[in-house]
């Protein structure tokens, strides 16, 4: 018998109906006349318990709304948690929102949260934070968990080996009133990375080294699992960065196997198991790896030591070349994608052959939940320290927790960025999709840390180019973008 | 939900790869808490293009979405489909549909038809040379039809889908209908091996705003 993946392993304890149990219930059924023979067609999906129910206040109202007009509860408030993070502002809290829709929407995740007994990280909790960075944080997220949340940047779990997607509002009402989905039990794709990294090559350059490669839909209809010595090397917070863009790929989720890194990293967290528990977890979660004659559907092996800081060019996190490269001619583009190539360019304002160093920008963010974790903030003030934004250049660093940022200032990194020019706002995700007042005016160039670099993105006609920490760092200070390494050389 | 069976009209022709779901509908209009009004935002951005198709008048009324492939990529924003639904459309055809998009399609009892690209090439060439030729779409039969030349193609398409809106099914009814099994489900699990979220707030007294 062949061994199991990750995937199928958490998949199999959360089955709550399938339609071989349902074989047998039809019969049965049958015989007492009850059942129509069209109903229900046995290649339905599995019908899966959902473990931790993550909410935020952008794609929860309809839910909401929908559960009252049928007059059905939340089945199981403490299994969910909301947040507010999307259009919450980063300055000046105290301060009457400026913005009437947002206000309205922060209002009604805080009547529905009441009314229906939910716990809610309000705007003024010590604890308020990016969806996915707070899960984390507390200990919520753990291993051999499913987990959802209306957005697609719910993968970022994946990374202590839990099962975790985005569903769309709809999915999040029956989540709601269930706390169950059913699903189509996704393919699976193992991405190695072998070697080792070379200094300044970050977690963010790794995935976008496999969006590159695979493509922004490389990854549909499967969930990857990341593998490999690079992958084994990556600090928690890392993970979480590669499995967050595993969407960027198309893919449902992604997955890394939990290890000693893992376990240690969640010790101690406010909700993570108690000491009196911690064996048993350890036990149940150190069944979960893949074991070794398991198949995957589709497997590919990338080189981790030969990978250089990636910067995007386009407008979908693929057209990406390596720092010391230039902007593509269209002759060597792959054909087929020519067109969006050009379309790209066109929108960037972007001359093929221009080399990626001389690329002027306007505006740095720093965060999202991403690259707004704490290791990202010291990582960016390692580079920035004792350094200036350069003229001209507007930058800011928004946390993504109210934990992150209390954490930040007590380790001197706020002052570092404060120092060098940087705003330091409150937590939330900004620039990243600007919905709140930070958005880039139309023709203004980003370097992002965040994970879109879609037309408009982060403001009507705003140009995003996404890189690490590390990298928007350095072109910060620089004014246009620059190999990193070279800095810390 | 409605019930899907055929449906007949006119394909608006959106030919580009990997349309994703910020182009159909912008981050900054997320913030309506209802299920409508969306429609005149979507595709914002492109509509300022007077040669965007959607902009042609002879496309009003279009039940049909003729597209690439990768459609709704992105964020999985509901918010996509409602502003689609807003503009009339029924059913969307391309090459490939990005896995949470599709899903809130059939949530919202619209179509997702998957043909080869060669297929696609045809129709957005007849969308574009003669847009008032009629097109039809059938579940129950998974074909795709130009009406008057003889064109016509069979989809795949999940049973279960398809079961679900031929039928116009509410999801929530019918998960419902498993009930025993979600308590049974719960009673095997030992629930103390979840985390608990009902924990009380904690109001940063030391909170204090940037400004
Ligand atoms: S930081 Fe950006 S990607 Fe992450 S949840 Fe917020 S808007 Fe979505």
């Amino acid at each position: 018998m062949t061994g199991k993946t990750l995937l199928e392993k958490i998949w199999e304890t959360h089955i709550v109906d399938s339609p071989l149990q349902e074989a047998a219930r039809r019969d049965a059924l049958r015989e007492g006349g009850a059942l129509d023979d069209d109903n229900m067609a046995g290649e339905r999906p599995d019908l899966l318990y959902i473990d931790l129910h993550l909410i935020h206040e952008v794609t929860s109202p309809q839910a909401f709304e929908g559960l009252r007009r049928a007059g059905r509860p939340v089945r199981r408030p403490d299994l969910t948690l909301a947040t507010v993070d999307h259009n919450v502002p980063t300055l000046a809290r105290d301060q009457p929102n400026p913005d009437p829709l947002s206000a309205k929407q922060i209002d009604v995740i805080q009547r529905n949260a009441e009314e229906f007994g939910v716990t809610l990280f309000d705007i003024f909790d010590a604890r308020q934070g990016i969806v996915h960075i707070i899960g984390p944080e507390q200990g919520f997220t753990q291993p051999g968990m499913t987990i959802v949340c209306g957005d697609s940047h719910t993968s970022t779990h994946g990374a202590f080996g839990s099962l975790a997607f985005g569903i769309g509002t709809s999915e999040v009402e029956h989540v709601l009133a269930t706390q169950t989905l059913r699903q189509t039990r996704p393919k699976t794709m193992s991405v190695e990375i072998t070697g080792e990294l070379g200094p300044g090559v970050t977690a963010k350059d790794v995935i976008l080294a496999i969006i590159n490669e695979i493509g922004v839909s490389g990854g549909r209809g499967h969930v990857i699992e990341y593998r490999g010595k690079v992958i084994r090397n990556l600090s928690m917070e890392e993970r979480m960065m590669v499995c967050n863009m595993s969407i960027e790929a198309g893919a449902r989720a992604g997955l890394i196997a939990p290890d000693e890194k893992t376990f240690e990293y969640m010790r101690g967290r406010p909700h993570a198991p108690g000491e009196d528990n911690w064996g048993g977890a350890l036990e149940r979660w150190r069944q979960l790896p893949t074991d070794d004659d398991a198949q995957f559907d589709r497997e590919i092996s990338m080189d981790g030591s030969s990978m250089r800081p990636f910067v995007t060019w386009g407008t979908n996190p693929a057209q990406s070349v390596t720092v010391d490269g230039h902007i593509p001619h269209l002759q060597d583009v792959a054909k087929a994608e020519r067109e969006s190539a050009e379309r790209a360019l066109a929108y960037m304002d972007l001359a093929p052959g221009t080399p990626i160093r001389e690329i002027p920008i306007d505006r740095v963010f720093i965060g999202s939940c991403t690259n707004g974790r704490i290791e990202d903030m010291r990582a960016a003030a390692a580079v920035v320290k004792g350094k200036h934004v350069a003229r001209g250049v507007s930058a800011m660093v928004v946390p993504g927790s109210g934990l992150v940022k209390r954490q930040a200032e007590e380790e001197g990194l706020a002052d570092i960025f404060i120092a060098a020019g940087f705003e330091w706002r409150d937590a939330g995700c900004s620039m990243c999709l600007g919905m709140n007042p930070d958005v880039l005016a139309p023709g203004e160039r980003s370097a992002s840390t965040s994970n879109r670099n879609f037309e408009g993105r982060q403001g009507p006609g705003g140009r995003t180019h996404l890189v690490s920490p590390q990298m928007a760092a350095a072109a910060a200070v620089a004014g246009h973008f620059v190999d990193v390494r070279e800095m810390i050389a | 939900m409605r019930r899907f069976s055929a449906v007949s009209g006119r394909a608006v022709p959106i030919d580009r790869e990997n349309v994703d779901t910020d182009q159909i509908i912008p981050a900054r209009h997320l913030k309506r808490i209802e299920r409508d009004g969306y429609g005149p935002f979507a595709f914002e951005a492109w509509r300022r293009d007077p040669e965007f198709a959607l902009n042609d008048p002879v496309y009003e009324g279009a039940t049909i979405m003729l597209t690439r492939s990768n459609f709704g990529s992105g964020s999985s924003r509901e918010h996509a489909v409602w502003a689609l639904d807003g503009l009339g459309i029924e059913v969307l055809v391309g090459v490939s549909f990005a896995d949470i998009f599709k899903n809130n399609c059939f949530q919202n009892g619209i179509l997702t038809v998957e043909l080869s690209g060669e297929d696609i090439d045809h129709l957005m060439g007849i969308a574009r040379k003669t847009p008032q030729t009629e097109i039809v779409v059938d579940l129950s039969a998974q074909t795709v039809e130009v009406v008057g030349n003889g064109w016509k193609r069979s989809f795949q398409i999940d049973p279960f889908h398809k079961y679900r809106l031929l039928r116009g099914l509410d999801d929530i009814s019918m998960t419902l209908e498993y009930v025993s099994d979600i308590e049974g489900y719960e009673q095997r699990r030992d629930n103390a091996s979840l985390p608990s979220t009902a924990v009380s707030p904690q109001t940063n007294v030391q909170w204090r705003s940037n400004h």
